[in-house]
């Protein structure tokens, strides 16, 4: 098997990411840490990410039904979610949630509704393409998982 | 006399009730060679201090005599439910045990009156969120001068208790001459004035000690 072309393949992808702006200068920060005493950290620290934030976006939803029209709790959930999106650099998620909190700061409902649709899709795109990316790492050895690949 | 440095990490308590920052920051902690405990509310860190109930802030001297814990700094989130990074530096600053361990906000909100009120209210510093690595390198001199101010009353206590002549400098005089340079040799008191302000944003404007509060000479516990 081919380790070297895997991890080539792992930081195409991890480039196309950043072009099309799914991930910002964060996420590079967040890779700095990771080392031999943690060489999953990335990884783990992303899997914490999408559970979180996955729970956070359901907790929004049920408060966008209990409470309709209550922008500033719908703003204040909102809040919290663009947090852990700018801590991980996760930059579509996270304009989705700023523009989110306009559209509250409006009283504009139908453009929180369509924001939240959008921030949904964004969660599952970057969610599956980093699944693939960490999965390509994998494969690719030891090697490839515990050092910074070349961008 | 010599003066014992510790050999240990300095241990810093961070709190924040997001995972995923929780993570981030005690890996950014450790990886600048900090022992890190992290808990993800006031009240738990409030509890891992020492500090019980309500009225934490006239509780709990006697009970500090014995404390086993030894926090060197605290870092916590500014927005959190139930207590704030805010309600929480002041029930530190109102303990007489913990008002001097430097406490550190974040927050992912730029808000000048929010930082200035928690730089008021004794905040050391003001981190904007995301924190980076670059950031951990200046909570090594908070936690530095707070020690020197230790090290000062109990040296004038050494001196006092041989009875000798005071020949060393007046010990409270705590101005800007304590200041350490951030390097790893904290008996290095160099004048090299590492705690003003870096120069930019407002969160990065630090407060002077102007408290040289005499420290309780025993209920703090010793580094050892």
């Amino acid at each position: 098997m081919d380790y070297s072309n895997l991890r080539r393949q792992a930081a195409s992808m991890k480039k196309v990411l950043f072009d099309q702006g799914h991930l910002d200068e964060q996420f590079r920060q967040v890779e700095d840490l990771q080392d031999e005493a943690s060489p999953n950290f990335v990884e783990e620290v992303v899997v914490v990410f999408f559970k979180d934030s996955g729970r956070l976006i359901s907790n929004l939803e049920q408060a966008l039904e209990k409470y309709p029209r209550d922008f500033n709790r719908w703003d204040a959930y909102m809040q919290q979610l663009k947090g852990s999106c700018s801590s991980i650099g996760a930059s579509r998620m996270k304009n989705e949630c700023m523009s989110f909190r306009d559209n509250c700061g409006k009283g504009n409902v139908e453009g929180c509704m369509g924001c939240l649709q959008k921030l949904k899709r964004e969660h599952a795109i970057l969610r599956q393409k980093l699944e693939s990316y960490f999965q390509l790492l994998r494969q690719a050895g030891p090697a490839g998982a515990a050092t910074r690949p070349v961008m | 006399m010599a003066v014992a440095i510790a050999e240990a990490p300095f241990h810093v308590l961070a709190v924040d009730d997001s995972l995923p920052d929780r993570k981030l920051i005690e890996r950014l902690l450790k990886t600048s060679s900090f022992q890190v405990t992290t808990v993800d509310s006031g009240t738990k860190a409030l509890e891992f201090l020492g500090l019980h109930g309500e009225d934490a802030s006239i509780s709990v001297h006697a009970d500090h005599l014995d404390v086993e814990v030894n926090v060197n700094l605290i870092i916590t989130d500014y927005c959190m439910p139930g207590m704030t990074g805010y309600d929480l530096l002041k029930k530190i600053k109102e303990s007489s045990s913990l008002r001097d361990i430097p406490v550190v906000i974040m927050s992912s909100e730029n808000i000048p009156s929010r930082i200035n009120r928690c730089l008021e209210e004794g905040a050391n510093e003001f981190f904007l969120k995301p924190v980076r690595l670059s950031d951990m390198s200046k909570l090594k001199p908070h936690i530095m001068k707070s020690r020197c101010k230790e090290h000062y009353h109990q040296e004038e206590d050494d001196l006092l208790s041989n009875s000798d002549s005071n020949t060393s400098s007046n010990p409270t005089n705590n101005s800007s001459s304590d200041t350490i340079s951030n390097n790893s040799n904290p008996t290095n008191y160099s004048s090299n004035p590492t705690d003003n302000s870096s120069g930019d944003s407002s969160s990065a404007r630090k407060r002077k000690a102007a408290d040289d509060e005499i420290l309780p000479k025993t209920s703090r516990p010793r580094h050892s």
